[in-house]
Order: C-alpha cells, then structure tokens, then sequence
C-alpha cells in the first residue's frame, strides 16, 4: 500500500509567498489573541487552590457555586468537569489564609449538604512558586530554542538554524493563539507539551534540511528552489505518515487520557498540524530567502572533486 | 551485506531478554503489607525484632504471607488488606510507643525478582494517590532566632574578659553592643574578635560595636536550619506512621515532602504545618511588679525583654530575650502525672549539652520562674512559667502547668518530634485521592494501548512485512523504556505515561523514515538487498538529527521544569535514547534474520 507516489517535485517554493502571507497572518491573528484575551493561565501559574470533588449523583455547579458563597467564599468558581458528578472548585490566593485549613473547611461545608461527596484532588500553590514556574517555562523555552539552533548551525549552516527556529516559534505562538481563543486552560503539562512540540517540529526541519544537503551533493546544476521542491516532495510521504502515526497516539490520549491528558493532546495535535505545514512551507522558503547555495554546503567536497 | 554478525543477534536477544525480565515486576501488582519503622533514635531494627514479629503473628494466628527486613523497617506481607488491618492493630499494641507500624503496599512480585533489583516502576503520588508538601524555610526568622542566641554568648565573652559593656541589643541582622568609652569599646572588639570567631565584628561609632554574622557562618547556619528542619519534619511523618515517605530539601531553603497513600490528609497537614517551636527563657523577675508590667501593657517594655499576656493560666508575664534551650535539647517526652499531686505534667529529658545548661541556670536561679514559650507563626504563647524549686541536675525535668492530660500529651508529642529550626510554611500542596489515582493509571494504559495498536495496525497494512517489523521493534521499544524505569527506580507520573504514549508515536519515525527510503532505493531500481542496506545506511544521520534535537527539547525541560513537567521529560528522553536502539538494531536484526540470507532475494514485502 502507498498512498504517495509523486512522478514530479512539486514547485513548494513558487507557492512561499502566498504561503508565507497566510502564515504571516495566522501568527498576526495567534499574537493579538495572545495580548487581547491572554491566556487561561492554570492555578500552577497563577497561584490558588483547586478541589476535585466526585459527588455519587450528578450536581448542579450552580448550586454548588450558591453554597460556597453563602459560606463566605465570595470568589470561588465551580463548575463541573468531565462528567455531570464531578465538580472542580478553583479559590483564588487570599493574603494571610493558611492553605492548610482552607481545603478542609471547603470540603466540610460542602460534605454538610451531599455527606458522601468524596475528594479526589487539591492542589493549593503558594505565589512565589506560581512566578518561579512562569520564569522557569520562559528560560526552559530559550535554551531549548539555543540548544536547537546552535545544534543545527552545527550540523548544517547557520541559515537552517535560523530558518528551523523562526519555523518553530511559528508554530508555538499559533498553539498558545489557539489556546488564547479558546480560553483553554494552559497548565503545566500543556507547557510541557508545547516544548516537546518545540523538538518534535524541528525534526521535521531537520528532515527535510537532510534531504537538501543531500540534493545539493547529487543535483548539480539544479537551482536551489528545484532542490528544495525535490528534497520536501521526497520526504513528502514520510513527513505525513510520521505525522499521522504520532497523532494516532496523541487521538488515544485525547479520548481515553481524561481531563488532565486532554489539553496536552490538544497541544500536541496543534503542533503536529502547524509543525508539519511550517518546515515545509515556513522553513524551506526562509531559507530560500535567507540566499543558501550550494557552496554552503559542499566547501569540503569541493576540493576533491576537482582533483578527481 | 544484509547479515549480523552472530554476536550482534546474541547482544540484542540478551537486551530483549533482559528487557523482559526488568519489566516483569509490573504486571504483578501490588499487595497489602505492614511496615514496621522505627519511631525514635533508640529503637533499632534487628533480628530479634523480627523474629518478635513473627511469633507475635503466629501465637494470634494471624496469617502471613513473607517477612522480610532491611535497613530501616521490617516489612510483613499479608494476603488481603482485612488481614493487613488487624495485623497493624495487634503489631502497635505489642510493639509499643517506640516502632511506628504503617499499612503498605509491597509489589506482589516473586521474591527471587527483587533479589536481582527486578522491581516494578515507582508510582508518583497522581498515580497511588497521597499528599505532597513544598515547605518554604523562613530564614530570616532563623536568623532572628540564632542571633537572638548569641547575644548570650556576647555576654559570656565580654564578662570573661571582665570587659564591662552598657547593654547588647538585636538590630536589623546585627547584634550591637554598647559600651562607656572608647577605651572599653575597644578592648572589647579585640576580644569579642578572639572569641567569636565566626562574627564580623566592626565599630559603629566612639560607643558602639556591630557584629554581623560572616558569610560563611550565615551559609552554615542556613543549611543546619534546613537539615534540622528535614530532620524534624522526618520524625513528625514517623508519628504519623507513614509507609516510604520522601521528605527532602529542595533548593537552598525548602522541603519537598511525599506522603504516598495517606488518607487522613487534615491529620497529616496539622501535624507537618504545625511550625512551632520551644524556647525556655527566665521570667525578668526585678520587673515584674505592678507599676512595670502596667507599663508594660502600654507598650513601655524594659529592655531586653519581651511582653506575654497571652499566657495558658491567664496572668501576664515578662521574660527575659535571652534563649536558654531550644526544643533542640529535647530528647525525649512524654505525658504523665505527677506521682505525688497527680496532676497531669510533661516529663521532659535533655540531651548532654541541654542538662548541663539547664543545671547551671537552675542552680543560679533557685526561686525565679522559668517560661517555656511556644512559637507558633512568630506569635509566641507560654505554655507554663514553672518556679525553679532546686537545681535540676541530670537532664530529667517535670514541667507542671495547666495541663489537661491532653494538652499534656500534645505538648509532648510536639516537644518529642523535635522543634523546627525555622518555620515553615506550605507554599504548594497536591493532595489526589486514591481512586484518582487508580483512574489516572487506567487512563494512562488506555491511552498508550490504543495508540499503540493503532500504529500497529497502520504500520503492517502499509508496509507489510516490514512494517510487522517495525511494529515489533516499537514493542521491543515499549518493553526497553519501562524496563529501564523500573531499573531507575524513576517516578512515573501521569505525564510520565504521556511521555511513553509520546514516545511510542515518535519512535515510529526512526522506522517510517527507514521503510521510506527503502521504497525509494527499489523505485531507483536497486536490488532489495542493496535497497535494505541503503536505506537504514542513509536514515541513519536523519535519525540521529532528529533524536539530538528531541533530546535537547528534552534536557531543557529536565533542568527547568518541575514536578509534572520534570517526570514527563525524563521519559522522554530515556524513551529517545530506547528509541534509536529498537528502531534501528532490533528492526534491522530481524530483517536480517529473514532477507539477510536468501542470495537471490528478488522481492521484499513493503
């Protein structure tokens, strides 16, 4: 079975401007959500403490809502959370509230009413490891986008490690817009997830950078934009059989994951959507742009071969 | 040019083998056990306790399935958690107030299995549920405390000098001490350099000397807080009974604690979050007349003095800065009555260095009263202010107060477990219950079984033979990095499982790329054997550029993430590094093993 078997290279590079206008826009569109509506930052972030209760009959998050305020908790927010008899109650920070007592008294005023509620999870975190963990993600996010360029400009040219990086920011800025749209919630493991995707979307840079070297050596007196429609029209059905099989797993987690695995996946499938499209479409024109040649690459053979 | 050398198959069936046998452990699960620790320093783990164990099950007829022992506990397993609880009861009452006897789980695995370290991937707490606690260290109050303490010794050098002084004071992270001239000043500094070494000490002005603590006294004195603060909290978790809790510093001024299985999660949080700790200070018995302690409810409080009004019996009292003990005196304590009033007391035993302080001071101050303040969020409260009868001489104290036999109890339990160096405060708490942690293994499983067979499923229609290839070295895979977990004994959480289900769709790339170039070399016309060969040849650098850049993603987030993220790189990058073994040797040795022979191979299933 194959599903590519493509006679002719596709001419990738006659379509990079259009491509790029489109990119162009949707990161436009992924950074002004980012700043309008911000994101749905997680009680990791933000500081807090959050209840998972499991009732043993379906509950109304309103009602629960109505007990908690009567009660004194003026800012709580609750609603349910996977299934109608679970409920997730989120307090924010208060100054001078032991965190200690607060998940107890929470717990006994609702046991009050539904006796058999039972308790799943809380998590309470303090505000200083809230701003750590938002340092910690941003320095985590530089040195991986470091390591990755200083790797490739290593093992290709400076202009892939350029072109894979801006290829990836790309990408990680359109996760965050959509997470910024939808107001989903950005947790730990969604941060997490947005960094593998970071390693994850180079890959298929890196690919397709292989196969241009590669042509560069085989092909020579191909233009470079023939070379760079060869190289992605080559790796066109591995890049989307790879895709596809990740997202097979990544589908399993959305469905069978439950609620904590859910964003993750979802971060995950946004970056294999847009990591594909970027290193084709993204990566390889800015490297087009950016003027690589064939003696970027071939400085040590050249020698060789005019001996021989 | 398709053939492995036969070691080679030897090496990669011996991998395979020993994959197999390290993940075994996890498919037997767990049982209910009981564990017995030590709950002070004089209990020891022995032999004969064992054996103690053992008979005492035996003559109740309580059925046992193995006892066994290591360093610090005796572990007995049962063989149902009925059994487990009526074990643990019968246990505490014969082994009494010295051993702590916890309800475990112990993996069911065979015994000869954890003999050669065989043993089953060490749950985090989101998948066996339990509590977790960062505790921040308040150093500056430490500090507070420890400079509050040398002040004595000012004292002491000072007078040994016979170097007189106007008055020593705490101000700001100093101690400064007055004198009457300059001459005495500095006379002073020069013996207050000689004997406190570990002091900066400097002039503040013709009168006036500042000490300030040197960088290197700051810096041990800030690690023997936290270790004393681990240590404290380490014998408040024995009180509580606990099975393998993880109680570690963290950075330079915190405590992480893990309580696995804790259901009881108010009862753990009151015990750990209680930041008190003692300090004995002398009543200031010259001022407390009418007129000063009148005074001293306006705010007018004699120097080197604090005020207490909050007292247990009611009358307010003025005691004097100076600390004489702290609760890390104390060695032991326990609640009981008075043999001759019958009143409820705490009787109190010092260590060698507390007795002997404490024998000075009570043979100094026969006829003064001695407070004993509880230190609770920086809100001192005395708990009693007993009057010295006699000198105390041998470390054994009986503190009277208004005690109920249970504040009597409590107090000693608090004074048993050791004060904190330095409060502490709980800056993150993750509780998960039991049954979200079952739920979140099941999700987990689920997640990576389904998308496993997905692949599975895809990977051998499209490419065939070699993909049924492909599919077995991604199993080979799965098998490497869990065997791997268990050797490493490295938590697996939740994102953990993420990570293998991650793993498991990005190692098939290393093969798609392979099958890939395979088709591509048959497409140029190359033989299949030559195609094979080219094809894992040349996807090899690709391979291997695609792993570094993963694996520097993953080592990112293995030095700057924490908690979640931390246990979901470590996965990652240990199922990168499993990754390029399976995918390359193992589904490459078997196709060896079925094309690598036949000489006139004129077709390959792909």
């Amino acid at each position: 079975m194959e599903f590519f078997r493509l006679k002719k290279d596709i001419p990738f590079m006659t379509y990079a401007r259009s491509t790029t206008i489109v990119s162009a826009i949707t990161f436009v569109l992924a950074v002004f959500f980012l700043i309008t509506r911000g994101l749905n930052l997680s009680v990791e972030f933000t500081g807090g403490t959050v209840i998972e209760l499991h009732y043993s009959a379906p509950v109304e998050s309103v009602k629960v809502q109505d007990t908690l305020i009567k009660a004194g908790y003026a800012d709580v927010q609750v609603q349910n959370f996977g299934t109608a008899s679970d409920i997730l109650v989120r307090l924010p920070l208060k100054q001078g509230e032991s965190s200690a007592q607060l998940s107890e008294k929470v717990l006994d005023t609702l046991r009050a009413n539904a006796p058999d509620t039972e308790m799943r999870r809380v998590e309470f975190i303090g505000p200083q490891v809230g701003h750590e963990l938002v340092s910690d993600g941003a320095i985590a996010l530089a040195l991986v986008c470091a390591g990755i360029m200083l790797y490739l400009a290593f093992r290709f040219e400076w202009r892939f490690a350029v072109a894979a990086i801006i290829a990836n920011m790309h990408d990680v800025v359109i996760i965050l817009g959509f997470f910024a749209f939808f107001r989903w919630e950005f947790s730990l493991t969604v941060l997490a997830a947005v960094l593998s995707v970071l390693g994850y979307s180079v890959n298929e840079s890196v690919v397709v950078f292989d196969r241009i070297r590669e042509n560069f050596r085989k092909f020579k007196k191909a233009s470079v934009a023939d070379i760079i429609n060869n190289a992605i029209t080559a790796t066109m059905s591995r890049t989307i059989i790879t895709h596809g099989c990740t997202q097979l797993v990544v589908t399993s987690m959305l469905f069978f994951g439950g609620e904590t695995l859910h964003n993750f996946a979802l971060a995950l499938t946004i970056g294999i959507l847009f990591g594909i499209y970027s290193s084709v479409l993204v990566s390889s024109p800015i490297v087009l742009w950016l003027g690589a040649t064939r003696a970027n690459f071939v400085k040590t053979d050249a020698p060789a071969q005019q001996q021989g | 040019m398709n053939r492995y050398s036969r070691w080679k198959y030897i090496f990669i069936l011996a991998a395979l083998v020993l994959g197999a046998l390290y993940s075994a452990p996890n498919l037997f699960g767990e049982a209910p056990a009981v564990q017995i620790s030590p709950a002070n320093s004089v209990a020891q783990v022995n032999a004969a306790l064992m054996d103690g164990v053992e008979n005492t099950l035996k003559k109740e007829q309580i059925p046992y399935v193995g006892v066994s022992m290591d360093a610090n506990s005796v572990k007995v397993r049962l063989s149902d958690t009925e059994v487990q609880l009526k074990a643990r009861d019968l246990l505490q009452k014969s082994l009494g107030e010295g051993w702590s006897v916890a309800l475990n789980l112990l993996p069911a695995s065979p015994q000869w299995m954890a003999k050669i370290g065989a043993l089953p991937m060490f749950l985090g707490l989101d998948l066996r549920g339990g509590v977790y606690f960062l505790m921040q260290v308040d150093m500056g109050s430490a500090l507070n405390k420890q400079l509050d303490r040398r002040m004595g010794d000012v004292r002491q050098v000072l007078r040994d000098a016979k170097v007189p002084m106007a008055g020593v004071a705490h101000e700001g992270g100093n101690l400064v001490v007055k004198f009457k001239d300059g001459d005495t000043r500095t006379q002073a500094a020069e013996e207050l350099r000689k004997g406190m070494r570990d002091m900066v000490v400097t002039s503040l002005d013709e009168t006036r000397l500042a000490l300030t603590p040197n960088p290197q006294a700051l810096k041990s004195f800030a690690d023997q807080a936290l270790q004393q603060n681990v240590l404290t909290l380490r014998n408040r978790v024995n009180e509580l009974g606990v099975a393998e809790p993880v109680i570690q510093q963290q950075g330079s001024d915190r405590v992480v604690v893990e309580l696995p299985g804790v259901q009881d999660t108010a009862k753990a949080k009151d015990i750990l979050g209680r930041t008190a700790s003692l300090e004995w200070h002398m009543v200031d018995e010259e001022h407390m007349d009418g007129p000063s302690l009148q005074a001293a409810e306006k705010g007018l409080i004699p120097p080197g003095d604090d005020y207490y009004q909050n007292n247990r019996d009611g009358r307010p009292l003025l005691i004097k800065k100076q600390i004489i003990l702290t609760g890390e005196n104390v060695s032991n304590a326990a609640g009981g009555f008075n043999s001759q009033t019958n009143e409820p007391v705490v009787n109190v035993g010092l260590d060698t260095r507390g007795a002997k302080i404490f024998g000075n001071v009570t043979r100094e101050n026969v006829g003064k009263r001695l407070a004993i303040l509880l230190i609770e969020k920086g809100k001192g409260e005395v708990v009693t202010a007993p009057v010295i009868h006699s000198a105390i001489e041998g470390g054994q104290v009986q503190i009277s107060g208004a005690f109920t036999i249970k504040t009597a109890n409590e107090t000693a339990l608090l004074l048993r477990a050791g004060a904190l160096a330095a409060p502490m405060e709980i800056i993150e708490e993750r509780t998960i219950g039991p049954s979200l942690g079952a739920d979140n293994i099941a999700k987990g499983v689920h997640s990576v079984l389904w998308g496993f067979v997905a692949i599975a499923l895809f990977m051998s229609v499209y490419y065939r033979v070699i993909g049924v290839f492909s599919t077995i070295a991604l199993a080979a895979n799965v098998l490497f990095l869990v065997a791997l977990l268990s050797l490493l004994q490295a938590t697996l959480t939740l994102p953990g499982i993420a990570a293998i289900a991650l793993t498991v769709g990005m190692a098939i790339d290393a093969n798609v790329l392979i099958n890939e170039r395979i088709r591509e070399e048959l497409r140029a016309g190359q033989t299949p054997q030559a195609a094979i060969f080219a094809g894992y040849e040349r996807a090899f650098a690709t391979i291997l550029d695609s792993n570094v850049t993963n694996f520097i993603a993953g080592m990112a987030l293995i030095a700057f993430g924490s908690g979640p993220v931390k246990g979901f790189a470590v996965v990652l990058c240990l199922g990168i590094l499993t990754s390029m073994f399976s995918a390359i040797l193992v589904s490459r040795a078997l196709v060896n093993l079925t094309y690598g022979r036949q000489r006139r191979l004129t077709k390959i299933a792909i």
